[in-house]
């Protein structure tokens, strides 16, 4: 720990010179560092919490204590109110003793960037010169659309709005109930680019059987433009890394946003999937 | 209500008014000559029949083919006489020749197979009209005595001045939905909106019971409708003041829900004339049909209606299409006169949601608020939050908020939706909505006021840009007047989506009306009569 600390003190802590803080090429080659608040290395961080308590003489002291425990030493809070009879709201500012280590910090490698709807536009007419055919539908017995339309439909999720939003993207939404042939003949009609397939229902891995005969029919097609459509499924209930063992060129869990699909399209796109 | 600051030509507006009314027209007639599933099903609500085949079910539990009665006896007719004529007829017909106790025996049995319907004629036909007419007859008194009961409540626990502060829960729990909402209404909110289960605008049925499984909202229910009205009473009386609650009368089962609003005493309903078909992709004839219904039940009820054209700014640019904000709230005003709705049941929607980076952003909202406040004076309009420029950056996102609740303090808003600086990012933390309430105490506290010194200079910024926008609207109008309402909404002119006549979802539940359709509750309704 100690080793820790005066290595730090020597990469980024107060005897650092100010030319080195000020000078970008000297920060980056900095590998440990802690928050800034108004001068390099005083680790000072501002922070606001609830804690179910009443505002009395014990909620400063409460506060204090989730602080210290959060490695915030000194702690002072700034501002305590009572919010009804039983919740206190606390804004604490304090100096963490916890340090940054830069070459540890792992990035989560999501296989495509996050996009604007902008930028997915951008990457569409970019490889395309045209709009993106997106079919989508629930299949086989599956009556629920919810999980579809969340990512279709305008209205969209979690504050994005789904496909139809995007200019470049041409949606077709089949709805519930759909016949994997029926879905077949649709996509050929369609020339579709894409099939987007969501799965609710898990009886009897009906979701998993689904997903299989679509995947082989997709492959077994004669197809208008060279290739396949990429193949998307969803669910709450499908794993992501099951997407090779399934057929499908990619499976979302639980929790996708349109954003997400959309991103992954365009990257699908641009990497020039399987045609 | 308000007096007017903007110089705008009387002529013009009345143009306006015009232009929306011939564009409404046609739309008008279809609605009053087609019915739906759903208003059918709405009807024998009225006239008493509640449940399902399982005693509670939600949207997720339904995979066994489970359903509400309604939907098994409007099937039923549908299936052995068709719905030209509406259930009425062949379902008390059958059960006055049937010897069925009541309703609930007659679904239970059509369920099982066992009831045979068909259409009456003659005497039999005036007997089972005559029957229908007083079960529909009894729901509505029900919906007439709630009414009445909201009115002595309001005068005996005071109203809150307006603007009344709009505040949302949605935990998609109803048992956890309710402290939630007296901990609101105890720190100020005097309308509680319950957020509905993502897709459930979509079901073609009213699922039942007490629902504890909603996704990001919580399902519409009668039960649930009652459990929260019922809470809501307890706080009001806490607090002295009438807190109002509002769901969603919206998507395939509008109809329905609006009867199940009227007859829960729920006080406000977000129905809009577009919303279901632009934004949930719903059949526009299916859409139409069922709002007409749907209002004449809130008229009736005293429910104030808020409109969703907030929404059309979320997804177009907020300057740009400023006007189709206007051209929707004509459109929702004809078709809310036309169902009976009184201007002050009419909370038209519009929203904070242009760029903040824009020059002058302040100044434009200025003038779209205000210009919406004198087209519409006696409206108790619903003004929106920004949502679409909450970047994550919680104290920019405040100070925004806080502009958005100056600009309804302003132009005298009627219903201020609390904005919530953490708007998309993640569910309102108990303290953030605090904060946003404080924040609303301190504009309304300190700028309360303002509307009366607030005089826009005659031919400065804000009063140029309002009339700009109400001659684009007009313009607008008389496109969608001489070209169709229904066309145009098929060219993406509201909310750049773009949605035919025949396509979406619920189409296939519209019927046209034959010769001798009967439906005693459009009558009653129509009629404004309770017997």
């Amino acid at each position: 720990m100690t080793t820790v600390d005066d290595r730090t003190d020597r990469a980024t802590g107060l005897r650092a010179s100010a030319h080195d803080a000020d000078n970008p090429r000297a920060s980056a080659r900095q590998k440990i560092v802690r928050p800034y608040g108004d001068t390099t290395g005083d680790g000072m961080v501002q922070l606001s919490f609830t804690l179910p308590v009443p505002n009395d003489s014990r909620a400063e002291g409460a506060a204090l204590q989730l602080a210290g425990k959060m490695g915030l030493d000194p702690a002072m809070v700034v501002h305590a109110k009572g919010m009804g009879p039983s919740f206190t709201f606390f804004v604490v500012y304090g100096r963490v003793n916890h340090l940054v280590d830069l070459s540890t910090v792992e990035v989560v490698e999501r296989e495509y960037p996050l996009l604007a709807a902008r930028e997915v536009n951008l990457a569409i007419r970019q490889v395309l010169r045209r709009k993106l055919v997106v079919l989508g539908a629930c299949i086989g017995t599956d009556a629920h659309t919810v999980g579809i339309d969340a990512i279709l439909n305008v209205k969209g999720f979690a504050g994005e709005k789904g496909l139809e939003y995007y200019r470049e993207i041409k949606v077709v939404n089949l709805g519930a109930q759909v016949l994997v042939p029926d879905l077949v003949a649709r996509a050929r009609a369609e020339k579709a680019d894409a099939i987007l397939v969501s799965q609710v229902v898990t009886q009897k891995d009906a979701h998993l059987h689904n997903t299989r005969e679509l995947a082989s029919a997709v492959r077994a097609a004669s197809w208008p433009r060279p290739g396949r459509p990429l193949l998307v499924v969803g669910g709450p209930r499908f794993e992501p890394v099951a997407a090779a063992q399934l057929g499908v060129d990619r499976v979302f869990g639980r929790g996708t946003t349109p954003g997400e699909v959309a991103s992954y399209l365009a990257y699908a796109l641009r990497s020039g999937w399987d045609r | 209500m308000s007096e007017p600051k903007l110089g705008l030509d009387p002529r013009v507006v009345a143009e306006a008014r015009r232009l929306a009314a011939v564009a409404a027209a046609p739309v008008i007639e279809l609605a009053r000559t087609h019915t739906t599933v759903s208003v059918e099903r709405a009807t024998l609500r009225l006239a008493g029949l509640s449940g399902a085949t399982d005693a509670a079910f939600s949207g997720e539990a339904s995979e066994g083919g489970t359903q509400p009665w309604v939907n098994t006896v409007v099937e039923a007719v549908r299936e052995q006489v068709g719905l030209e004529r509406g259930v009425a007829l062949p379902v008390w017909h059958a059960l006055l020749s049937g010897g069925h106790a009541d309703l609930h025996e007659l679904a239970a049995k059509t369920a099982a197979g066992s009831v045979r319907f068909a259409l009456p004629t003659g005497r039999d036909a005036d007997r089972a009209a005559r029957a229908a007419r007083r079960a529909v007859a009894t729901g509505l008194s029900q919906v007439d005595r709630r009414r009445a009961e909201r009115d002595r409540m309001v005068q005996r626990l005071g109203d809150p001045p307006q603007p009344w502060i709009y505040l949302i829960v949605a935990t998609g729990d109803i048992h956890e939905d309710i402290p939630q909402a007296q901990a609101a209404v105890r720190e100020g909110a005097d309308v509680v909106a319950v957020i509905r289960s993502t897709g459930q605008s979509l079901l073609d049925y009213v699922p039942e019971g007490a629902t504890r499984t909603g996704f990001a909202g919580t399902y519409a229910t009668q039960e649930n409708f009652r459990l929260m009205r019922a809470a809501l009473d307890d706080v009001s009386r806490e607090v002295g003041r009438y807190v109002r609650l509002t769901n969603y009368a919206s998507g395939l089962c509008m109809p329905e829900i609006a009867v199940l609003a009227g007859l829960e005493r729920l006080d406000m309903m977000l129905n809009d004339c577009m919303y279901g078909i632009i934004f949930r992709d719903i059949n526009p004839r299916r859409t139409f049909v069922d709002q007409r219904f749907s209002r004449m039940v809130h008229a009736r009820a005293g429910i104030v209606i808020n409109t969703g054209e907030d929404n059309y700014l979320t997804t177009a640019d907020a300057v740009e299409a400023a006007h189709t904000v206007v051209v929707s709230q004509l459109l929702n005003e004809r078709f809310a006169h036309e169902a009976g709705l009184a201007d002050g049941q009419l909370g038209l929607g519009h929203a904070f949601e242009i760029n903040p980076a824009l020059p002058d952003s302040l100044r434009l909202e200025l003038a779209h608020a205000q210009l919406v406040r004198e087209l519409f004076p006696d409206a108790p309009l619903k003004y929106m939050p920004p949502t679409k420029h909450m970047t994550g950056n919680v104290f920019a996102g405040y100070l925004l908020d806080g502009f958005f609740n100056l600009v309804g303090a302003m132009t005298g808003q009627g219903i201020l939706l609390v904005g919530m600086m953490t708007e998309g990012i993640v569910t309102p933390f108990l303290s953030d909505r605090d904060l946003a309430l404080e924040n609303v105490r301190y504009v309304l506290g300190a700028a309360g006021n303002l509307a009366e010194d607030f005089r826009p200079a005659p031919d400065g910024f804000v009063a140029t840009r309002a009339r700009q926008v109400l001659s684009e609207a007009v313009e607008l109008l008389s496109r969608i007047a001489e070209d169709g309402l229904l066309p145009a909404i098929a060219e993406g002119t509201f909310g750049i989506t773009k949605r035919p006549a025949d396509g979406g979802k619920g189409l296939d539940g519209v019927v046209r009306h034959a010769d001798g359709y009967y439906n005693p509750a459009v009558d009653l309704l129509e009629e404004g009569i309770s017997r």
